[in-house]
This record gives structure tokens, sequence and C-alpha cells, in this order.
């Protein structure tokens, strides 16, 4: 079904103001925003909460990213990162953390539970748009490998850990981020 | 009584002094979405507000509890950092620290000090939107600051 992806985002944010300020930049890069307040309806909303049922009848429901603040009240963005790739129906979601304080140890457990990347607040428009990029190639790369039919391919795909940057032999702009993203931000 | 280009030129100025978080949340701005960033400040002013009232009654108990003291503060220091509000957002990192040593006079003194900077900013945000105003009325376009 070759329908013209637009990204559909859960953004989950505490603060009234990163949530209000995350969905205009998701929108102004053409993404669909869910923007939620604490961990516990995100999951919610994924269907997770071991409550309600997935409710994922229509196809516009489903997430492609998922961008949490790392601290928030009740359950942090750690804790929700784990949840989520500790789920076998969600782990393929990539997530992202956000925060404002530039932390390595903090950092380093955000990667090292799965997370695609960690990002210094305030989140800029070339950081939302660098990740669409990355989700829809993504996604691209999957469809490819559907369509040359092996179910053990996408199996292997599944089972690696993807680094941020890929498998794209072409050069771009912002090439060389490493596995570890950047950890200062450029705000003086 | 002002001109258009003394207006455009204060606008730019008040605008540039509120650091590039702000100057990015106007170019989020288009004809579908005029009112982005007074929405955005809105916001920021009524969460600011009750931060600060919760602060003050917070640090007012006979017993303080700092934990809860530097959630507030550690929000703060969030939003205020997302709007760029520098000067508030540095306030709040000292105010944090003395919310770790339990130091009761330092953060009374803290928030005395965020509740002058944020009176700063909040006038300062008040002016660059009646700039616009003033700008709009006298028939002039808004700046794009670079």
């Amino acid at each position: 079904m070759a329908v013209e992806e637009i990204l559909h985002v859960l953004a989950v944010d505490d603060s009234l103001v990163d949530r209000k300020v995350i969905e205009r930049l998701l929108k102004v890069s053409c993404c669909k925003v869910t923007a939620v307040e604490s961990g516990r309806r995100a999951l919610q909303y994924l269907g997770l909460d071991g409550e309600t049922s997935s409710v994922n009848f229509d196809q516009e429901l489903k997430v492609n990213l998922i961008m949490t603040d790392y601290s928030m009240p009740g359950m942090t963005g750690y804790e929700l990162l784990k949840k989520i790739k500790g789920s076998s129906k969600l782990r393929e979601i990539p997530v992202v953390v956000m925060s404002s304080e530039n932390i390595l140890a903090r950092i380093d457990r955000c990667l090292e539970e799965g997370a695609e990347e960690f990002l210094m607040k305030p989140v800029k428009l070339s950081d939302v748009e660098r990740l669409r990029d990355f989700v829809l190639k993504g996604d691209e790369d999957k469809n490819e490998g559907e369509v040359l039919a092996t179910t053990r391919k996408r199996k292997n795909r599944s089972d690696e850990s993807r680094p941020l940057i890929l498998q794209s032999s072409e050069p771009s702009p912002h090439q060389s981020l490493p596995k570890r993203p950047r950890l200062i931000a450029t705000v003086d | 009584m002002a001109t258009v280009g003394q207006l455009q030129k204060q606008f730019v100025d008040f605008s540039t002094s509120l650091y590039r978080e702000f100057i990015q949340l106007q170019k989020l701005q288009d004809e579908s979405n005029p009112d982005f960033v007074f929405e955005v400040v809105s916001l920021f002013f009524e969460d600011s507000e009750k931060l600060l009232n919760n602060l003050a009654i917070a640090l007012q108990q006979q017993v303080v509890d700092f934990k809860q003291v530097d959630a507030h503060v550690h929000q703060f220091k969030g939003s205020s950092s997302s709007i760029g509000a520098h000067r508030v957002k540095n306030m709040c990192v000292a105010f944090r620290n003395f919310c770790e040593e339990k130091n009761l006079d330092g953060c009374l003194r803290c928030l005395q000090q965020i509740n002058h900077e944020y009176c700063l900013v909040k006038n300062k945000l008040e002016n660059v939107f009646r700039l616009e105003r003033q700008i709009l009325e006298a028939g002039g376009t808004i700046p794009l600051i670079a």
C-alpha cells in the first residue's frame, strides 16, 4: 500500500510550554503529532498500560516515533523508554529522549536502553527534521526488505540496534553524527 | 511619535536581546499560525506565575520540603530556557544548588531575585508584542530577525 507517509509522532512532556513548542516544530516538519503530559498517558495511548487493550484498528493511530522528556514526575522518560523497549509490540518504535540537562550518565543510560538519540533542549527545527528523515528512511528500507520478501531479513533488522546514522551511502550535511549524539547544546 | 522605522528598530533590538530561542520561536510562526509566539509566551506567563506562587508557599511551610521546591524550580528552569529567558534560567540553577544544600536563606534570596528577573523578562516580552502591534497599526511590516 503506497500511501504518502506522514509520520505520526507521540510527544511526551510534562511542561505545557515545551509541549506547545514541540507540537509546532513537528507540525512545521509535516508530522502528525499527539502530545501527552506523562509517561502513563503515553503508555495508555500506546495500548500498553494493561488496562485498555490496543486500539489500533485505525492505521492512523500508528505511532512512528516517540519523543519524550527525561525528567517528568511519576514516570521518567527513561522509565518510559524501558517499558517501550521491553514490549515486543512496541520496541521497534524509535524513541528519542530530550533533556535540558547535559548529564553524561543519563545520556549513556538512555542510549544503552535503546534510545535512538538524546537531544538537548530546547529542541531545534533542524533536530526534528533530521529525526523525521531518519525515521522515513528506516521505513523505506523496511518496505524494500519486505518487497524482497524474506521474513528473515526483517527479523535480522529488528534484532540489530540501529545506529542513528545510517546505512545511507550518501553523505549529508549533518553526516558525522556518531552513535553518541552531540552532548553540548550549541547555545551560548 | 515614533516612526515605523524607529519602531521596527526597537522591535529588532528587543527581540535579539531575548536570545536565539525566542527568535527560533518567531520562525515557527506563519500565516497559518500567526499567534504562535504570543500563545507560547502567554502559556509561559501563566505557568511561571503559578510556579512562583507555589514556590513562595512551599518556602513558607513550617517544615520546608526542599525536594518539592526543587521540582518547581526545575520546571521553571525548563520553561524559561525554552523561551530564551536566560537570566531566569541561570537563577534557577543557583536556586537548585541551595535546595540541595537545604539552605532556606539562600532559597529565599533566589526566589526574590527570580521574581525580579521574571518581571524584567515579562516586561521585555510585553514590549515586543506591543511594538508588533504598533508597527502593524502604523502600516509597517514586522522585520524578520536573522
